[in-house]
């Protein structure tokens, strides 16, 4: 290096920086003007991994009432984490999280997860939770199929798969609920969050 | 446009310099050798935008840039003319719509210019070891 004049190595350092002020504009540029997403793939893999961790808990519940106490707890967790991991990246991208795809996003996905959460409380209360994994799966693979119209296409994947497992949930023994919800919530979430995270910018 | 966009290419992909004084000013000579078309940011967005759509309408590739009706015409119309960008005008309804998309010709151009960039980052690293 340092058999160079000065004035090439000045040359060769500020073009070192511009072609990597480049390649950073362009990957942000791409992280923009790729079809919306801020759906935030890492957020994915750690809804996942919370949804592994309660559904080995919940297999050593001793009543259903602490089954149920595991699942919202781990909800309860995973919601807040969700939403803050999604306003991190489209902050990040500078993305309006409720521009009108984000804002159609959210037409499509809440009206099946608000349904799901009367549901459980009305099948709850019918003494029928067996049934309750089964609307989890079907009705939130609903608003995610239904969200995915606006947003990244392999969501329409993820919603379908959410539907067969909740479909599945539904005709097979309650033994298997665990294993079920742990398949959907956790096992697809974190394979479709890694996707995500590769594919469309985290 | 095509002459000249041909005559760049030919000196992109002249062989590497073999002696320690052709390598020294190796930066400079890069340099001299990068896509201009391409290196303008309002076009290198274009051309960034359009090679993970398959096709954006000028209001969206407006709102991708930032920049202004006459500005995003001016430099859509260079790449156009370079062979790297095409338009198509139709309707939505009763509305005009263009529509722009990116050439084989352009994807290539945007590959290399990225290739270039990595070369001469990695020229770089190479030299501060």
């Amino acid at each position: 290096m340092y058999d160079q004049p000065v004035t090439d190595r000045r040359a060769g350092v500020a073009l070192n920086e511009r072609a990597i002020e480049s390649l950073e504009f362009i990957r942000t540029t791409m992280a923009r003007s790729a079809p919306f997403t801020a759906v935030s793939g890492r957020a994915g893999v750690v809804m996942g991994a919370l949804a592994l961790i309660a559904a080995v808990a919940a297999r050593s519940a001793q009543s259903d009432e602490q089954w149920l106490a595991i699942w919202f707890g781990c909800a309860s967790i995973a919601v807040p984490v969700g939403l803050a991991m999604m306003r991190v990246k489209a902050r990040r991208y500078e993305l309006a999280l409720w521009s009108a795809a984000g804002r159609r996003f959210a037409q499509g996905f809440l009206p099946a997860i608000v349904a799901g959460a009367v549901l459980t409380f009305a099948l709850v209360r019918a003494d029928a939770l067996d049934l309750v994994p089964a609307a989890w799966l079907l009705l939130y693979g609903a608003g995610v199929l239904a969200g995915s119209s606006s947003s990244v296409p392999v969501l329409a994947w993820l919603g379908a798969l959410f539907m067969a497992l909740g479909g599945a949930a539904a005709f097979t023994p309650p033994d298997l609920r665990d294993i079920w919800l742990a398949a959907g919530f956790g096992v697809l979430q974190i394979g479709f969050g890694l996707y995500i995270a590769r594919h469309h910018g985290g | 446009m095509a002459a000249k966009r041909g005559a760049a290419l030919r000196a992109d992909t002249a062989d590497p310099p073999r002696t320690t004084q052709a390598r020294a000013a190796a930066p400079a000579t890069r340099a001299a050798n990068l896509d201009r078309l391409m290196h303008d940011r309002t076009r290198l967005a274009i051309v960034t935008a359009l090679s993970v759509n398959a096709a954006l309408s000028f209001t969206e590739l407006k709102a991708i840039t930032q920049t202004t009706d006459g500005n995003l015409s001016v430099h859509a119309r260079k790449l156009e003319d370079a062979g790297y960008v095409s338009c198509t005008k139709g309707f939505d309804g009763r509305m005009p719509k263009t529509e722009f998309s990116l050439t084989d010709a352009g994807r290539r151009a945007f590959k290399k210019y990225l290739d270039h960039m990595e070369a001469i980052i990695q020229h770089a690293r190479g030299k501060s070891r």
